[in-house]
């Protein structure tokens, strides 16, 4: 029986012939990731254990991106507890404050994430770099912590979905709709257990950045992993970045799916998704001109240069309208570099938007943009859970870059081609 | 024991805020465990309570915090229609018991008794009189959880030091 792209990663990282959906396995890792959330749990673990040795210390990575720079005593000492750890055993790919940058768009900018490869990492939207090929799915820190000590993960190996893309995106429609869209039809559970796995000559149009946030937000409809084919992109984007072999795995012939979706990208309408669950989506069509009090434009899903090109593009020569903050998030030190270069920094400012440097804290109500009560916040990140960004009565609505940047500039809800 | 019944997509955040991530001592995430969906969960949960919930539960973040905080509640197990996968396998590298029974899920009701057979997977409404099966484990998820944990059965295997 045929192969999917993520069985023939499993299979080759467990030293098999073949797998086939259902069988466990433990496969070797190329990666193992944590953040300074999930990484002190680990540390702990590894220490109650008794462990003392690490599998390799050039294929663990460890991003402080959460909660910094700090923003109160514990996270200090989170901090402090992952720094000593990489310390201690001289983590080549310890990424701290001045460095370091979102996880998810760090370690591919790095070229720690190549195709073929198996990753896991201690944060759920590690399924970021099945957009290069990869096979990496996220853990807790136990498996973290495993992972750290054997260089080995089990899994149960999935069965897929596969995602058929076809056409061209008309103006203002993204990477983000893309997926929006696939989860609103799916549902939250859609993939559940499952690989997203995507084809069809749609995906030459998608460019990396539309890729990594498309395969970021797998885990948003319950997916194991999310991952793409390798082509001309993925290989320039990897030039430069990976000098170390590796090997672009193409799903059998007759490789088995459970099911088949197809999304002409043509007919893509910028899409949201209103609280409190990714799947709860919407055309922007149908609820422009709801009110909004913030906009945050970044995260692991949507804080890439092309994004920050494309909310830039809307808010130059345009104003935050009164009673909204905007708050734009660089995803990395070299985004931000980007950006600067390009003028689009000063777009921002200019428009009255606040720039942070790289932390995920907004997306989880961490720092950097907690909402009060009552208010509803357009967001680029990846969840609209209850509680997530603020109190349980504030609202998320996930979005585009460019539909974020149209809201902000309108003061509610709105579609960028109608300024 | 008492039974705390939610719906589907319980999600991680509802059960340990990301607010307190700050800091993972068991007990104080204990404190704060479900306030989000359930605000009098963790000032009333005692030992040996079980949460009974619909689909996908555990969805969202990967954050281990969140069975910990469960368990460190003193929950006895978790019965749902299915669970989020990072979630599933956290419990399990946790040894926090789980179970998937949808037929449970759906009929146990809060102020009912009900015991469970870890072993066999037979959980006993004892109110309704009724008896359910859940999906047993695979014999190498077992292995995991009769050591104790992943990092345990890691170690009796001799492939970590």
């Amino acid at each position: 029986m045929g192969m999917t792209m993520t069985q023939k990663i499993l299979a080759k990282h467990a030293g098999l012939a073949s797998v086939e959906a259902g069988q466990l396995i433990e496969a070797k890792l190329d990666l193992v990731l944590g953040n300074d959330i999930t990484t002190p749990v680990a540390i702990t673990e590894f220490d109650k254990a008794g462990l003392t040795q690490i599998f390799d210390k050039d294929k663990i990575a460890i991003v402080l991106d959460h909660s910094v720079p700090c923003k109160d005593i514990k996270s200090a000492q989170l901090c402090a507890q992952a720094r000593a750890f990489a310390q201690r055993f001289d983590i080549t790919h310890f990424y701290d404050v001045g460095q370091m940058g979102v996880e998810h768009a760090l370690i591919p900018e790095k070229g720690l994430a190549a195709p073929g490869e198996a990753i896991i990492g201690a944060d759920s939207h590690t399924c970021t770099y099945g957009a290069l090929g990869a096979f990496s799915t996220g853990v807790g820190s136990t498996d973290m912590a495993a992972g750290m000590a054997t260089g080995l993960a089990w899994f149960k190996v999935p069965s897929a979905i596969k995602v058929t893309l076809t056409g061209k995106f008309t103006p203002y429609v993204s990477g983000k709709d893309v997926i929006l869209h696939l989860i609103g039809e799916i549902g939250v559970d859609g993939a559940l257990y499952k690989s997203l796995e995507f084809a069809g000559d749609g995906v030459a149009q998608l460019t990396m950045d539309d890729r990594f946030t498309i395969a970021n937000m797998a885990i948003e409809a319950g997916a194991k992993n999310g991952i793409f084919p390798v082509d001309d992109q993925t290989r320039e984007y990897l030039k430069g970045r990976v000098d170390r072999p590796w090997e672009a795995v193409e799903p059998d012939a007759d490789a088995v799916y459970d099911q088949e979706v197809v999304i002409d990208l043509s007919t893509l309408r910028p899409t949201v998704a209103l609280p409190h669950l990714p799947s709860n989506t919407r055309t922007v069509d149908e609820v422009a001109g709801l009110p909004i009090q913030q906009v945050v434009i970044g995260s692991c899903t949507n804080g890439r240069l092309k994004d920050l090109q494309e909310a830039a593009d809307i808010l130059k020569g345009r104003k935050v309208a009164k009673g909204v903050r905007c708050i734009v998030l660089p995803a990395t030190q070299q985004i931000m570099m980007d950006a600067m270069a390009q003028g689009l920094i000063q777009t921002f400012i200019e428009a009255g938007c606040a720039v942070s440097t790289p932390t995920c804290g907004p997306c989880l109500g961490g720092h950097m943009g907690v909402l009060s009560n009552g208010e509803r916040a357009v967001s680029t990140t990846n969840r609209n859970f209850v509680g997530r960004m603020g109190p349980t009565d504030s609202e998320i609505i996930l979005a585009s870059p460019a539909v974020a940047a149209a809201s902000a500039v309108a003061g509610c809800i709105a579609d960028p081609a109608k300024l | 024991m008492k039974i705390y019944k939610y719906g589907d997509n319980v999600d991680t955040d509802v059960i340990i805020p990301a607010r307190h991530l700050n800091n993972p001592d068991p007990k104080a995430l204990a404190s704060h465990c479900m306030e989000d969906i359930d605000e009098k969960f963790a000032s009333t949960v005692e030992p040996g309570d079980i949460v009974v919930a619909g689909a996908n539960f555990g969805c969202g973040s990967s954050r281990e915090h969140a069975p910990l905080a469960l368990k460190s509640c003193g929950v006895k197990c978790v019965i749902a229609k299915s669970f989020a996968r990072i979630f599933y396998r956290n419990s399990i590298n946790i040894g926090f018991p789980i179970l998937e029974c949808p037929e449970a899920a759906e009929a146990i009701q809060p102020g009912d008794t009900v015991t469970v057979d870890f072993k066999t997977g037979v959980i006993s409404d004892e109110t309704q009189g009724k008896t359910f099966q859940a999906a047993p484990f695979p014999a190498f998820v077992d292995g995991i959880i009769e050591a104790g944990g992943l990092l345990n059965s890691l170690k009796v295997r001799g492939v970590a030091k």
